[in-house]
């Protein structure tokens, strides 16, 4: 994928240092460099994700400090002051007083947080799995890859509100609120990992035929240094495409999970509370404390799906 | 001279049954494929010992045995003295296969593409923990690259140049024996002859021992001290290079220098080799040969020849003499 283009005599210091160039030099920062659909995408994520970690920093009010709350601002619409206290707001504010504009970026720390985190721990599980079923085969191979098709007759979301349920029965009450986020990333993680394993796997079997394998074998290095040092780095460019695409999805997950009322509790709301909060006001009018929210999490779930699609394509050969 | 490889009684049995659930509705039983049988060679020190045959007929199997990517299902492999796939003790195990290196067919495949060149070179010392420091330079000059060569990737780097890369990988951990499978026949012609001249060089020069596993019979006369030819996982003659060209004993020795092009025999007409090589999982009784053999008597069906001294040669055949 790097071309490097280092000269006959470049001293050995030289490589490292032009990393970056390497990169710039790339045919991948060449197509991303030509990508329309790819700089929109990856820079509303860049948006998104900056204006999530800098919350504290960009949004007006806190909206989980109740001291900085005002009940006299419930049900102000966007841009508009508010009849009695006067104040006014971007995108409104709920039956509470709420800024909705401030929920949002504090909805989507909480959004994006449990999306990487489930994917960061659906990665690791399914590259660990697929890695040991395609190295050592036999009946470790068709154990594992049995129970992953049988994972994948039920749908995620089932699977997801089931381990939910289990976890949270475990959880003593009064923890459960702070163990919600954490259940929710378990849930949403252990939904996710059959397409990582699988992918692994194949690639797997591909790499372990090589001779490199065979000449790492032979010296006497350990399956474990095999696989992790050698197979690993040469199956992971599909495996950072499924991760962007599987980000998307697990936003979407715990949105899902959100909305239906067993994820993120209403004191952590994440994007998907907020819409479940707001589609009770929907009737009555107050149309933006759900219309905002659900836009946030279409940009989102859209701009990170698009970057993976487009990854996909950037990175494999054969469709260029 | 001593024996370097003792090799004694070889087998290679490899399972290619079906799986359980297709055996029981097809009615089939289990399907054995025995790519090696009884193999018997010796490799003395300092030497370069070629094994020639058709694709199937178990040389590349024989290597791998030999370095300890596959266990024998019988009979026993000895280097240096040690049974590897036997002994016991651990650190013996561990000092013998440091001797032991090998140098493979495809360099484009043999060579992890994300590393770099220096720490593809280094890494069987580097894995044991040993001092690699200017190590992977040293080593590319000896193969006839640049030592700046370490900070690239093997992608930057010519068919020739990726099997000079693998010659010096397989030199860093200062082996006594070096297995090497058909390591020129993805070269070109012109490439092939640059690393066998290296090859015997670095023989010459650091005292090693080969075993050369080739297709290419010029390459065997030009290398080898000593040749087995094998057919369907049988040695069946083995000869100096000299004994081998000019007077082979066994049939299909014969029939395979026959096939071979020849400078002096240009335009000449080539009768082709008459048969296929048998069906490993079904082979002829007797002499595995004996379906393509023009001299086939009785007893070839019957029974299978043992190794025979016919002045310097060892041939496997009733009726060679």
């Amino acid at each position: 994928m790097t071309d490097t283009q280092t000269n006959q005599a470049a001293p050995p210091e030289a490589v490292d240092k032009s990393l970056w160039q390497d990169f710039r030099e790339s045919d991948f920062f060449y197509a991303f460099k030509r990508s329309p659909v790819a700089l929109v995408s990856f820079a509303v994520v860049c948006i998104l994700v900056l204006s999530a970690v800098f919350a504290p920093l960009i949004a007006p009010t806190n909206p989980f400090d109740p001291a900085s709350l005002n009940l006299m601002n419930g049900f102000t619409p966007p841009l508009e002051p508010n009849a009695f206290t006067g104040d006014a707001f971007l995108m409104g504010t709920d039956d509470q007083g709420r800024d909705v504009f401030s929920t949002i970026l504090y909805g989507m720390r909480i959004s994006l947080f449990v999306g990487a985190s489930a994917v960061l721990f659906a990665m690791v599980l399914g590259i660990t799995l697929g890695l040991v079923s395609g190295y050592f085969g036999g009946w470790t191979e068709t154990i594992i890859m049995r129970v992953a098709d049988v994972q994948l007759t039920f749908p995620s979301i089932l699977v997801a509100m089931l381990i939910f349920g289990i976890a949270k029965g475990f959880t003593p009450v009064e923890y459960r609120d702070q163990m919600a986020i954490w259940v929710l990333i378990l849930a949403i993680g252990l939904s996710d990992w059959v397409q990582f394993a699988r992918v692994v796997r194949g690639a797997t079997l591909v790499e372990k035929s090589k001779d490199y394998v065979a000449a790492a074998r032979l010296i006497g290095r350990s399956p474990w240094a095999i696989m992790l040092k050698h197979i690993l780095p040469n199956a992971l460019s599909p495996v950072l495409v499924i991760a962007t695409i599987s980000l998307a999805l697990a936003i979407i997950a715990e949105a899902t999970l959100s909305f239906l009322g067993v994820g993120a509790p209403p004191t952590q709301p994440s994007l998907g509370t907020l819409i479940r909060i707001g589609q009770g006001f929907l009737f009555s009018g107050e149309w933006w404390i759900l219309f905002f929210p659900a836009c946030t999490l279409l940009a989102l779930a859209l701009s990170v799906n698009l970057l993976g699609d487009w990854l996909r394509d950037a990175l494999n050969p054969r469709l260029r | 001279m001593t024996a370097h490889v003792t090799v004694r009684g070889l087998t290679r049995i490899f399972d290619v049954s079906k799986p359980l659930l297709n055996r029981i509705l097809e009615r089939r039983g289990k399907a054995f494929l025995t790519a090696v049988s009884e193999v018997d060679f010796e490799i003395e020190e300092r030497t370069t010992y070629a094994l020639v045959g058709e694709s199937g007929s178990g040389k590349s199997t024989i290597g791998k045995m030999l370095v300890g990517l596959l266990n024998p299902s019988g009979g026993d492999v000895e280097v240096e003295g040690v049974n590897l796939a036997k002994e016991t003790d651990g650190d013996k195990v561990a000092e013998v296969r440091s001797d032991i290196q090998m140098i493979f067919q495809d360099p484009y495949a043999s060579l992890n593409p994300r590393w770099r060149v220096r720490d593809i070179i280094v890494e069987p010392v580097a894995s044991k923990g040993g001092d690699t420091k200017g190590l992977a330079e040293k080593l590319l000059e000896q193969v006839g690259l640049h030592p700046s060569d370490a900070g690239k990737f093997p992608h930057e780097f010519s068919g020739g140049q990726r099997q000079r890369i693998c010659i010096a990988r397989a030199l860093a951990s200062n082996p006594r024996l070096i297995v090497c499978d058909e390591p020129t026949s993805a070269l070109d012609v012109s490439v092939q002859a640059q690393v066998l001249n290296l090859m015997s060089d670095l023989k010459d020069e650091l005292g090693l021992t080969y075993l050369l596993i080739t297709h290419d019979l010029t390459v065997v006369r030009h290398m080898a001290d000593r040749i087995g030819v094998l057919y369907l996982g049988r040695l069946v003659e083995e000869a100096d290079p000299e004994t081998l060209f000019t007077d082979p004993k066994h049939p299909y020795s014969r029939m395979l220098l026959d096939a071979a092009p020849r400078m002096d025999g240009f335009g000449r007409e080539v009768p082709p080799p008459t048969g296929e090589i048998p069906d490993p999982i079904d082979p002829p009784s007797g002499c595995a040969f004996h379906p393509r053999c023009p001299l086939a008597a009785d007893i070839c069906k019957a029974e299978r020849p043992q190794m025979r001294l016919i002045g310097t040669s060892k041939v496997a055949c009733h009726l060679a003499e």
